[in-house]
């Protein structure tokens, strides 16, 4: 369980986030929703320890964010960025194989090469496996990235947009490899995702931001319809309820 | 070629030119004549010592290249211009004027520290500024290094010790004799210690929230990197001078060709930069026979040549 309580976020006069509580359930993939700016990958950065905590409390199961070390979070929960860097020149399995680092310290056995290529299998990488991050498209390279942070293997996984760039297959397969990691596996997921019907469609709970505080969280279901899009994102359209989920028509 | 496969070849190469370094000089000496007491004795008291102060500089401080180039995130800075091996020259100017009587190494210490002051100083700038405009970090740096250098050009003028800067800034190794190049060795050892954190450096490289997210202490792998290349990089002014280019080429080619896995890639960084420092050596040995020159100024030929290479020539994709 991660829980949020009473987070407040400032970076120069503006508040980013405002007095913010939130429990995310173990074993569940949540959403978190908002339009742009709204403080996603702020909370993200601050569950994850990117950024300093400025007033408030963050506890994931029992660990204290900012009172515990550094490589013992690597361990508990891995984070994929919204926006990476720079491009090392590495190839594919390379890159990947660093995900093993918080375990290996750099002393690679044959578990952390077998998990590695798990996480290559996983995201259907095999063919692009010796390939330098630099010669793949945008799509690719992302996919590489989340592979990484698999390969981390670590109860909570965070990930800032992660569909950014991929195509609908790509998409599809990577909600699905994150579904079964948390029905099979007993893993939290947390993803930011901005395409609400890739949340309807597969996570358990939708957490919705707006300007810095908690609109609205509960399933797929209860949060969304097109009161909530008009609140949310300002924006007009129906939504369809189809098997128990709600489809936004775009 | 793969990775292992480079690194035995250069290895071997790299011994080749070595045995071959021993053997040229003013002096002719040939490999027959060893037994020969005298012969032995040029050998072990001047052409030794030469040519392992000439592997040490040159492997040392590519990996040095390596290193910062990493920690910058930039592949156009290298420790010799970019303020460290100014501010080494600066704590050596400081040990001079303030504490003439101190041992060489109290005198080294001085230089190491002034290296890491300015290298950190070099870093907090960078860390402000976009790492996706490489241009900006690198011009900031040259800029940083000139800065520094005409500060020591200001304060050698005002003390009179300008020709000590001449010395400094064109490093050779035609001084180096046996007793009078040993400091270097502990380059040599910080720069292999350096190499047991490869695997952090190379993830610092993929910038601070990669390194946060995957368990790194980012502020500490960035101190050791400094230590490591002001201790290095002072050593190599006080010792034999300046030796610049080296942590700038070799560092480029090998990323180039065999990518930023720096514990895979750093041993061929090692032989390649020694392979390099020593051919410009011994071209210098032998171009104006018997007369030397300088091995910065062989080099600043050789390296431009490879720098046109490496800006035009074509990216190696997948193996
Ligand atoms: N370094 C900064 N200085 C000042 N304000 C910032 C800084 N970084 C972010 N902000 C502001 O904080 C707010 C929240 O940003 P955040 O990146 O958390 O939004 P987000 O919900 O992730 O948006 P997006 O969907 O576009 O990724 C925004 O209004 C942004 O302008
Ligand atoms: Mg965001």
């Amino acid at each position: 369980m991660i829980s949020v309580r009473n987070l407040t976020h400032q970076l120069g006069q503006q508040t980013i986030l405002d007095d913010l509580s939130l429990t995310i359930p173990k074993g569940k993939v949540t959403a978190l929703v908002g339009a742009n700016g709204a403080g996603k990958s702020t909370l993200l950065s601050l569950i994850t320890r990117l950024m300093k905590l400025q007033d408030g409390q963050i506890l994931i199961d029992n660990m204290n964010v900012g009172e515990t070390p550094n490589d013992a979070l690597a361990r508990k929960l891995s984070i994929l960025p919204q926006s990476i860097q720079l491009e090392p020149r590495l190839t594919v399995r390379e890159l990947v194989s660093f995900g093993r680092y918080p375990h290996a310290k750099g002393r690679m056995q044959k578990q952390d090469w077998n998990k590695v290529d798990e996480a290559l299998t996983v995201l259907d990488l095999n063919e692009l496996a010796d390939r330098q991050l630099d010669t793949l498209s945008g799509g690719q390279r992302q996919r590489a990235y989340v592979a990484m942070t698999y390969a981390q293997d670590t109860e909570y996984m965070l990930l800032d947009e992660p569909l950014n760039n991929m195509d609908i297959a790509a998409s599809r397969s990577l909600m699905r490899v994150l579904r079964e990691l948390c029905e099979h596996h007993g893993r939290t997921i947390v993803i930011v995702l901005h395409d609400i019907n890739y949340a309807s469609g597969y996570a358990d709970n939708v957490v919705a931001l707006a300007d810095g505080k908690i609109d609205q969280e509960g399933t797929p279901l209860d949060v969304v319809d097109s009161a909530f899009l008009h609140r949310i994102y300002g924006t007009d359209a129906k939504v369809h309820i189809l098997d128990d989920r709600p489809f936004v028509q775009v | 070629m793969n990775r292992v496969a480079t690194t035995l070849m250069a290895l071997l190469v790299l011994l080749v030119i070595a045995t071959l370094s021993l053997f040229v000089g003013v002096i002719d000496l040939q490999p027959k004549n060893l037994f020969n007491p005298e012969e032995l004795e040029l050998l072990l008291v001047s052409r030794l010592p030469r040519t392992l102060a000439v592997l040490i500089t040159g492997s040392a401080l590519a990996v040095c290249g390596t290193i910062i180039q990493l920690l910058v995130r930039n592949r156009f800075v290298e420790p010799m211009t970019a303020g460290t091996g100014q501010g080494a020259m600066l704590g050596i100017l400081i040990a001079i004027l303030y504490f003439p009587s101190a041992s060489l190494i109290v005198q080294i210490c001085i230089a190491a520290t002034m290296a890491l002051i300015s290298s950190i100083g070099l870093m907090l700038i960078v860390i402000k500024l976009p790492a996706t405009k490489p241009l900006y970090i690198a011009l900031v740096g040259l800029i940083y290094g000139g800065i520094i250098g005409a500060g020591v050009t200001f304060v050698a003028y005002q003390a009179d010790l300008l020709q000590y800067i001449e010395i400094w800034t064109t490093g050779e190794f035609s001084g180096v004799l046996q007793g009078r190049y040993e400091t270097l060795w502990i380059a040599a050892i910080v720069a292999l210690l350096a190499y047991l954190i490869a695997d952090q450096f190379a993830i610092v490289g993929m910038g601070r929230t990669t390194a946060i997210s995957l368990g790194l202490n980012y502020n500490q792998v960035v101190v050791l990197g400094l230590i490591t290349i002001s201790i290095v990089t002072a050593l190599t002014v006080v010792t034999v001078g300046m030796i610049p280019f080296v942590g700038l080429v070799i560092p480029n080619i090998v990323s180039r060709l065999y990518g930023d896995n720096a514990r895979l890639t750093l041993p061929i960084t090692a032989f390649f930069g020694a392979s390099l420092v020593l051919i410009c050596d011994i071209i210098g040995r032998v171009v104006r026979y018997p007369f030397e020159i300088p091995v910065g100024t062989i080099m600043g030929i050789i390296d431009a040549l490879i720098f046109l290479w490496i800006l035009y020539g074509r990216e190696r994709h997948a193996r």
